[in-house]
């Protein structure tokens, strides 16, 4: 009795936090990962009015140049200003990421809901070509497929989708799996809705929470691996600006440090904006995480 | 126990001051909850006592604070949780002041909690031996040999078959009956002083929940262990406990012996409790609704400054705005009431019926020439199961076989029995979200056993189905007027927006809500207006039919009155015919016109309800009557019950014969040779035992069988 040190009764005067305190310990990081992808969006859109200079200008005399009031982010090997490509990089960083993302999640989605939902032998073939699909490592898979398809933007893309989609499926189809039985199903199908209603209508919009944070997260994701297939050479086609095949040129100029620099910095803020918001979208959606 | 021992534990409960200390001292516990809406008062100023040997009931409705109550005396809240005043004196010592190293000393070895599901409060990658031995060896009582023959030891007495394999096994082999014994077990390991159980069988069925209010008495009485049951269940606390605490609001309302709490309510919810709940040892009045007070708890966040209890009570008076003290009225006996603190009787039970009755249903005997609304014959449903290996042989569920029976238009059947006898396959066929292996299933004299999607969907109309889980049968994403709209639509049944409109309007009236309802989601309602949204959607497309699964299974006592009372009220209006499932006995014979009773998938016995509860012929069914708690502690004390051993078999390898034979103890070897036919034994009472003609001469009701099982047994 005559310790009180660690006594469970605490003071009742523990003020309540306020509103603003709450938002920014729940979602400040999630509001830095915004700031960061709103910004990056900006710059991809409005790309051309952001510099003087054009992605595609050579200009040999000036090759290599350091960092300067002219080149902020310097030169590189066929004198082109890396400011002004880095800017231009996010167009088609964001957008290969943005649509081999949602044409990814879109397809993995219908096919996992529909493999849950109709089990049997369909469900059989869908989830073991989900497992083929993962037993190879992403990046060689996708690598090996556009190699195959030849060089070029549309086939890495499509090479990125066939690696994509199973685990949009693979969520998809558990998330289907824990709602299929819910009553609130069951009552629709007492009703008389037929299957595909009962899927689209009831299932889907219940199931989607996750695949919104996987989303989310997965663009950081996506934009890295077409960086790195870019920086492997199969990417884009010169002279594209691309960051990825931005750091490929700059890998061997080791005294140029900023040719391969600034464009890996601006992967690496994207890539932590999408994780942030991911993060933030997660704990929004999941009800355990929003008590306090 | 005689009459003499229960005079003299009401004197001791009468003067709490005299004799030792008591094991259990609380003082004015205060716990609060700091969440992001506002501080909610969980507990406000809680005190009891529990003496060396007691055992006290806590009861009260959901939010009533009784389970905070429990962690906060051992301390095992979380955040945003805080207990923030009072004093919590275990054998002297105050424990919300202790260490946490002297808390941990207290926690399992003097103090042991059981919790409601025992799903969840064992660790599922622990074999039981090592939950147990830790549990011995780390207060230091036992060292691991001796540790380890204790475990078995205690497996055996809490009822455990064969406990020397039981304790090598993992949590997840047992079903909930069996770990809530091993719970007990481990909690008795280390003969703590106190018991404190927080709904320990709200989880289980009706024949296990039996056998561990059994155990816990005899902890009770035989090791003089004190217990703190929480339930909401009065006939619960009616069976272990002798003192009572009543909750409302995270306050105690009412306190005293349990007999005279539960004869004598003197406080109004107490009075509401005890009367919302159908009783299984009286008459069935003609009048079939129960006494149910209006009206949701109260909101946490926005407590009545006055009676907490005020806005939804019968008796309230003007003097209800002040805030009442618990006081005592007699010895050993407290209340929180304005009204009888001032020396009101509250009126008995009887005198309280609602007075517009609905006139008694005629029993129709003269059935047999009328076609049945639902015709179920030799339906079957085996589910298959994943085998185990490439070598393993397929295994199958028997889920349902061979089930017979008829529903006729405007009567309630109730389908009772165990958890996994098959009940909600059932109904799930007769509404064909599954389809049935073999058999038919006529709806209105079309069998649809084996029909397709479209060709069942004009049917659907005329059947509907109302479900368990509040919280899991609307769609979340969906607003009231698009639940209830959709199906509208759908059948056609309403035309244009404004139709659909009105008609959702007069639907959520028709159920008790507000029509405003239809703009808000599924979250924003309690589970007892859930209910009614469930029950508008089945009767929005104006059905003769509706199966209800279980539908008021997770509802308070109150909010299930109240949902009785509107199906009754519906049936009335709408001239509805409902096939009930229910594991609750008490309420299926309230409302029932005829039962039905599955044991694994079979039917055992189908009757009138008057007839089954008065002659029950299988000894399954006087086994499930003889297992409900009476809320009336003195009846439920002396009564003996019977007690049925051991658990379901399983349904993937079901007995030979009858299925019933492994548990029954009148089993023969015919039993094991023959499956019993379901034959009539009397008009209209059919029962599949070889043993029921015989029964069906033994008089007397199924309450006092057990010299007459004796008897039988003894025959042959």
């Amino acid at each position: 009795m005559s310790v009180y040190d660690t006594a469970a009764i605490t003071d009742v005067s523990i003020p309540v936090r306020t509103r603003a305190q709450r938002f920014r310990r729940r979602y400040g990081l999630a509001t830095i990962g915004a700031v960061i992808v709103v910004a990056w969006l900006v710059i991809a859109i409005f790309a051309p009015w952001l510099t003087s200079y054009s992605p595609d200008m050579v200009d040999v005399a000036n090759r290599l140049q350091p960092p300067s009031w002219a080149h902020w982010f310097g030169t590189d090997a066929l004198g082109r200003d890396v400011y002004t490509r880095v800017l231009f990089g996010a167009r088609v960083s964001l957008a290969t990421g943005f649509v081999v993302v949602l044409a990814a999640g879109a397809l993995g989605t219908l096919l996992g809901a529909v493999a849950a939902y109709a089990r049997g032998w369909v469900e059989e073939a869908i989830m073991r070509c989900t497992d083929l699909v993962l037993c190879f490592p992403p990046i060689i898979l996708a690598l090996a497929i556009a190699a195959a398809l030849g060089i070029g933007t549309t086939n890495t893309i499509i090479a990125m989708l066939v690696v994509w989609w199973p685990k949009f499926a693979r969520l998809a189809h558990s998330m289907v799996i824990v709602q299929r039985s819910q009553e609130y199903v069951e009552a629709a199908m007492v009703i008389g809705f037929n299957p595909a209603r009962v899927l689209l209508r009831h299932i889907l919009p219940n199931s989607v929470g996750p695949l919104i944070v996987l989303v989310t997260l997965d663009l950081g994701n996506a934009i890295i691996t077409f960086a790195g297939l870019s920086f492997l050479g199969l990417g884009v086609l010169p002279p594209t600006p691309e960051w990825g095949s931005m750091i490929a040129e700059g890998r061997e100029l080791v005294a140029q440090w900023w040719v391969a620099t600034f464009p890996g910095a601006a992967i690496l803020t994207v890539v932590i904006g999408f994780n942030f918001l991911g993060d933030g979208i997660r704990d929004w959606l999941d009800p355990k995480a929003r008590k306090r | 126990m005689t009459p003499s021992a229960i005079t003299n534990r009401e004197a001791e409960s009468m003067q709490p001051s005299s004799g030792a200390p008591p094991t259990l001292d609380v003082r004015d516990l205060r716990t609060s909850f700091f969440t992001d809406e506002g501080i909610v008062k969980a507990v406000d100023g809680v005190s009891f006592t529990v003496r060396e040997g007691e055992a006290l009931g806590i009861v009260g409705e959901s939010g009533s604070g009784k389970s905070v109550t429990a962690l906060s005396l051992m301390r095992l809240l979380d955040e945003p949780a805080r207990i923030v005043g009072g004093e919590v004196l275990f054998q002297g010592r105050d424990i919300l002041r202790s260490t946490t190293s002297q808390l941990r000393a207290i926690r399992g070895a003097s103090i042991a909690m059981v919790f409601q599901d025992p799903m969840t409060s064992l660790n599922p990658v622990l074999k039981i031996a090592k939950q147990m031995i830790e549990t011995m060896v780390t207060h230091g009582d036992y060292t691991g040999q001796s540790a380890e023959k204790r475990a078995v030891d205690l497996l055996g007495s809490m009822g455990v078959p064969t406990p020397e394999r039981a304790v090598d096994s993992y949590p997840h082999q047992f079903s909930g009956g069996m770990r809530q014994r091993v719970m007990l077990a481990m909690g008795m390991s280390n003969e703590p002083a106190l018991l404190i159980a927080d709904e320990p069988t709200t989880a289980l069925d009706v024949t296990i929940q039996a056998q561990i209010l059994e155990l816990l008495r005899e902890l009770n009485q035989k090791f003089g262990t004190s217990i703190v049951l929480i339930s909401h269940d009065l006939g619960v606390i009616a069976r272990v406990c002798s003192r009572t605490l009543v909750m409302y609001g995270g306050e105690i309302v009412e306190e005293g012996v349990t007999e005279r709490l539960l004869s004598d309510p003197r406080h109004p919810y107490t009075w509401a409790l005890i009367n919302a709940v159908p009783r299984i040892d009286e008459d069935r009045p003609a009048d079939r609704r129960l006494a149910s007070i209006e009206g949701q708890p109260p909101d946490p966040l926005n407590l009545p400054s006055g009676c907490r209890f005020a806005p939804r009570c019968p008796f309230r008076i003007a003097k209800c705005d002040e805030h009442p003290e618990l006081l005592e009225i007699k010895p050993g006996r407290k209340t929180r009431c304005w009204v009888t603190q001032a020396g009101t009787v509250l009126p008995a039970r009887a005198a309280v019926k609602p007075a517009s009755g609905s006139a008694p249903k005629t029993e129709s005997s003269s059935r047999a020439a009328e076609e049945p609304l639902l015709a179920l014959r030799n339906v079957v449903k085996h589910f298959p199961l994943a085998r185990r290996g490439f070598m393993d042989r397929p295994r199958v569920v028997h889920a349902i076989d061979d089930v017979s029976f008829d529903v006729f238009r405007g009567e309630t059947v109730g389908l009772v029995g165990e958890s996994g006898c098959g009940k909600s396959t059932l109904a799930r066929l007769i509404v064909r979200i599954h389809r049935p292996d073999s058999g038919e299933i006529r709806v209105g004299g079309q069998d649809i056993a084996q029909a397709s999607y479209e060709a069942i969907r004009p049917l659907r109309r005329q059947m509907q189905m109302v479900f368990q889980d509040p919280y899991a049968s609307l769609n979340p994403r969906m607003k009231v007027a698009q639940i209830l709209g959709e199906p509208l639509q759908f059948h056609g049944v309403t035309k244009g927006a404004g139709e659909t409109r009105s008609r959702i309007e007069e639907l959520l009236r028709t159920v008790g809500l507000n029509p405003r309802s239809a703009e808000r989601f599924p979250h924003e309602f309690s589970g007892g207006q859930r209910q009614r949204i469930s029950i508008a959607r089945a009767i929005a497309l104006n059905p003769e039919f509706i199966v209800a699964d279980e539908p008021i299974s997770a509802l308070d006592v109150n909010i299930q009155a109240q949902i009785i009372n509107l199906m009754l009220e519906l049936q009335e209006r709408l001239g509805l015919t409902y096939l009930f499932i229910a594991h609750d006995l008490a309420v299926v014979r309230h409302i029932s016109d005829r039962i039905v009773v599955l044991y694994l998938g079979k039917v055992m016995e189908v009757a009138p309800t008057d007839d089954l509860f008065r002659h029950p012929l299988h000894p399954y069914t006087r086994f499930l009557i003889s297992a409900v708690p009476v809320p009336d502690a003195a009846v439920e004390r002396d009564r003996p019950v019977l007690k049925l051993a051991g658990e379901l078999p399983s349904a993937i390898s079901p007995p030979s014969g009858c299925r019933f034979r492994t548990r029954c103890p009148m089993a023969q070897p015919i039993c094991a040779a023959e499956t019993p036919p379901l034959i009539a034994h009397a008009p209209g009472h059919l029962a599949a035992c070889h043993f029921a003609s015989a029964m069906a001469h033994v008089p007397g009701a199924a309450l006092h069988m057990e010299s007459q099982v004796d008897s039988r047994m003894a025959a042959p």
